[in-house]
């Protein structure tokens, strides 16, 4: 019993963290169609931004709000990981729309440079930078609809632009000369340290299960209750389950199928970034990490299906709780006494590498009998 | 996409080809030996662009996974180099497998004791499993996006499996061959050297060929069907399965010779050929040249290769930036790669920019309208 309920928190928590990762781009790929490479990469910035965060909390006038530098940097990452998703949408995935394969490889594009850029710029200026983005691209939405209408818009748009850029170039000399590890640029892997309330274990039924992990799978409960409510009670939900649906259709009933994509976009995207604080929170933060998860994030779409969230969670619930049960040999210590081909099989997969060998091919197999995945879109549309 | 090709002259061709050959012959002594290796690697990459331009360019199959079948032949031809070399370490195997204490060969490598085996391994097995892989995705009638992703997926298998084997195949290690014996000589020494690269050289060719011969006639306009319109292939009465399938191991055959000519002039063969990045790789040396050209392809892989290796010596940060670049700018801006954009309308479209020459008035314009399946 107890052995099973240990193995059913491994199997929940290597879920939740592909969960998380994947519920972006699950939305993303439901909505558009576009496979992003640059997710993981994505969940890099969300990771770096934790790692810059807890830095500035350590700042004197911040310090006595340390310990709740995780929570801020959910929300920090979020919006830094929207941010750039926002502005890949507007400069180089909508001008793919309809030629899924050409996004994948310019995506592709996007997450080499993302991840060049973490080595050759100190992370300081990267901050800055992504604060004159959010500036640049947010403050002329905010203006009243009198300045918007008026023919001397675009000289608005670009003097916010300028103090965008200053402002980014301002943060960022602030940072880089008062946090002295931001300032120069380095390849090498940083660690987030969880705070103090985060570090140690919780006993449950006499079983001990480590904070951290526990933090994840809260992450991913709440970003999964959110992301359900927003897309089922509010009305830009409605709007994106209208367009994922059928998009000719919500065109024409006069849905703007152009802010619905920045929406979801920005919103996958955002996602990505929550997913890496969760993944800072589980090991050193470099500029691979996204790789690490991406593949795990594309099962999951493969096998959860499209336009379905409730097939994300199954199927990242389902591999995370295979690859514990395959990856730890756990079936071995559940029945000791099998015969002897059928135990080698098992010891020969319980590896970690070995386990995702195994996996796969029970993907495969699976695709064979469900070619598109646990819950398919219904409808008599021909396929292309 | 057109395919209107520019017509030479017969002459002018032929004299093209002389060049060309007495090029090949005379390379060797014309370049370093460092260089020459470098040039013969980057042409062996050649072929399995071709490879990856037949299923793309010409199919609409983007395969993400192609550095399988590129390592499975390198493993391959390895294997055979490592077994025969191996006379003189204890139990007449491998050094590698002392160091994990196998006494016994594994009975996968028994077969690639003979030469005439290996031979035809290199291209079989990689277009065997391509073939497999293949028709399970394909049956499905699981294609696009998802195709792409299954193929990367399955990279990652492979990666994981030959990385994590070290009792095997010398896991993350891989496998040397420039240290083996073939034909009484080191693979690493000059003169063998230079025999590699005639024989790719002289591969590149007859597989230019061979790809032109398959996407000639009504085979490859099939391929081209599929691409452009898979649904009404299929009601039209042929079944898409059968020739996809075909089309991914020919591919995956191709990228298993490739791979066994890249292993023995690189001197080792690794898991490092299964890593993500270098399958996607592939795929933008076939963007750049221009998809659906197989010419475009070959150049794409060779100059690509050659820039990348300029790039890195004189800034060894910069390729990042710069591939992540030529990713966006080609997808974005020359869909139809380099030598697709000179045959097609391109240079005609820039000297009407500058006044160069007359616009055509009609709509939809009449030298276009001549071409074959320039709809989309």
């Amino acid at each position: 019993m107890e052995l099973l309920l240990d193995s059913l928190f491994n199997g929940v928590a290597i879920g939740s963290v592909l969960l998380v990762a994947a519920l972006g781009l699950a939305i993303v790929f439901g909505l558009m169609g576009v496979i992003n490479l640059a997710h993981g990469e994505l969940m890099m910035l969300g990771a770096y931004t934790t790692y810059v965060t807890q830095l500035i909390f350590k700042l004197p006038i911040l310090k006595p709000f340390y310990n709740s530098y995780i929570i801020v940097s959910i929300f920090l990452a979020f919006i830094v990981s929207g941010v750039v998703g926002i502005l890949l949408e507007k400069t180089i995935i909508r001008k793919l729309y309809g030629s899924p394969l050409e996004t994948l490889l310019a995506t592709w594009g996007v997450s080499l440079i993302l991840q060049q850029f973490v080595r050759s710029v100190p992370l300081a200026y990267g901050t800055g930078l992504v604060i004159s983005l959010l500036i640049g691209l947010f403050l002329p939405t905010t203006f009243p609809s009198k300045i918007k209408e008026s023919i001397n818009f675009k000289y608005f748009k670009f003097s916010s632009w300028i103090f965008a850029v200053l402002t980014g170039v301002l943060t960022g000399s602030v940072i880089s000369s008062s946090v002295s590890k931001l300032s120069r640029a380095s390849a090498r892997n940083v660690d987030v340290t969880a705070p103090s309330w985060m570090r140690g274990q919780v006993e449950i039924i006499g079983t001990a299960f480590p904070k951290t992990r526990l933090m994840i799978i809260v992450i991913t409960l709440i970003s999964v209750i959110a992301i359900t409510l927003f897309l089922n009670q509010s009305a830009w939900g409605m709007r994106i389950r209208a367009v994922t649906q059928n998009r000719q259709m919500s065109d024409c009933l006069g849905i703007s199928t152009e802010k619905v994509d920045i929406i979801t976009f920005g919103i996958g995207s955002g996602l990505a970034g929550v997913a890496g604080v969760a993944v800072s929170l589980l090991g050193s933060v470099g500029p691979n990490v996204g790789g690490n998860y991406i593949v795990g994030c594309f099962m999951v779409v493969v096998l959860g299906g499209v336009g379905n969230l409730l097939g994300t969670v199954l199927a990242s619930f389902g591999i995370g709780i295979m690859t514990d049960l395959i990856g730890a040999g756990r079936l071995l210590s559940i029945w000791p006494d099998m015969p002897l081909p059928l135990s080698n099989t098992i010891n020969f997969f319980a590896t970690t590498s070995m386990a995702r060998v195994m996996i796969f091919a029970l993907i495969v197999i699976f695709l064979q009998f469900k070619p598109t995945g646990l819950f398919p879109q219904k409808g008599r549309m021909v396929e292309n | 996409m057109s395919f209107s090709k520019i017509k030479f002259d017969k002459k002018i061709v032929l004299s093209f080809w002389i060049i060309l050959i007495a090029l090949i012959i005379a390379a060797p002594t014309l370049l370093p030996v460092f260089r020459l290796n470098l040039l013969g690697r980057y042409l062996s990459l050649s072929i399995v662009a071709l490879g990856v331009d037949l299923i793309w360019g010409f199919t609409g199959l983007l395969s993400l996974g192609q550095g399988i079948f590129f390592a499975l032949g390198g493993y391959c031809a390895a294997m055979y180099l490592q077994i025969t070399s191996s006379s003189e370490f204890p139990n007449n195997i491998p050094e590698f497998f002392a160091l994990y204490g196998v006494e016994k060969l594994p009975f996968f490598w028994e077969p690639f004791r003979s030469p005439v085996f290996t031979f035809f391994a290199i291209w079989i097995i990689p277009a065997l499993i391509a073939g497999l892989i293949g028709f399970l995705v394909f049956r499905n009638r699981i294609k696009g996006v998802y195709f792409s992703i299954l193929t990367q997926a399955s990279l990652l298998v492979f990666f994981n499996f030959f990385n994590g084997q070290q009792k095997l195949i010398n896991g993350t290690n891989g496998l040397k061959t420039d240290v083996t014996q073939l034909f009484g000589q080191m693979v690493g020494s000059e003169p063998m050297q230079r025999l590699f690269f005639w024989i790719t050289a002289a591969l590149v060719i007859a597989s230019w060929f061979f790809a032109k011969w398959v996407v000639k006639g009504r085979f490859g306009n099939i391929l081209i069907g599929i691409r452009d319109d898979e649904p009404r292939v299929r009601f039209t009465g042929y079944n898409p399965v059968i020739f996809k399938t075909i089309i991914f191991s020919i591919a995956g055959g191709l990228a298993g010779i490739s791979g066994a000519l890249y292993t023995v002039q690189s001197g080792i063969v690794s898991p490092q050929f299964m890593t993500v990045p270098f399958s996607i790789e592939m795929v933008i040396w076939v963007a750049v040249g221009g998809r659906g050209t197989l010419l475009g392809a070959i150049l794409g892989a060779v100059f690509i290769n050659y820039a990348k290796s300029l790039v890195s010596e004189a800034l060894p940060a910069s390729w990042m930036f710069i591939q992540g670049g030529l990713f966006i700018l080609v997808v974005t801006a020359l869909p139809e790669g380099v030598l697709g954009w000179l045959q097609g309308d391109g240079p005609r479209n820039l000297l009407q920019r500058f006044g160069l020459k007359r616009k055509i008035e009609t709509y939809p314009s009449l030298e276009v309208n001549n071409k074959e399946g320039n709809n989309e």
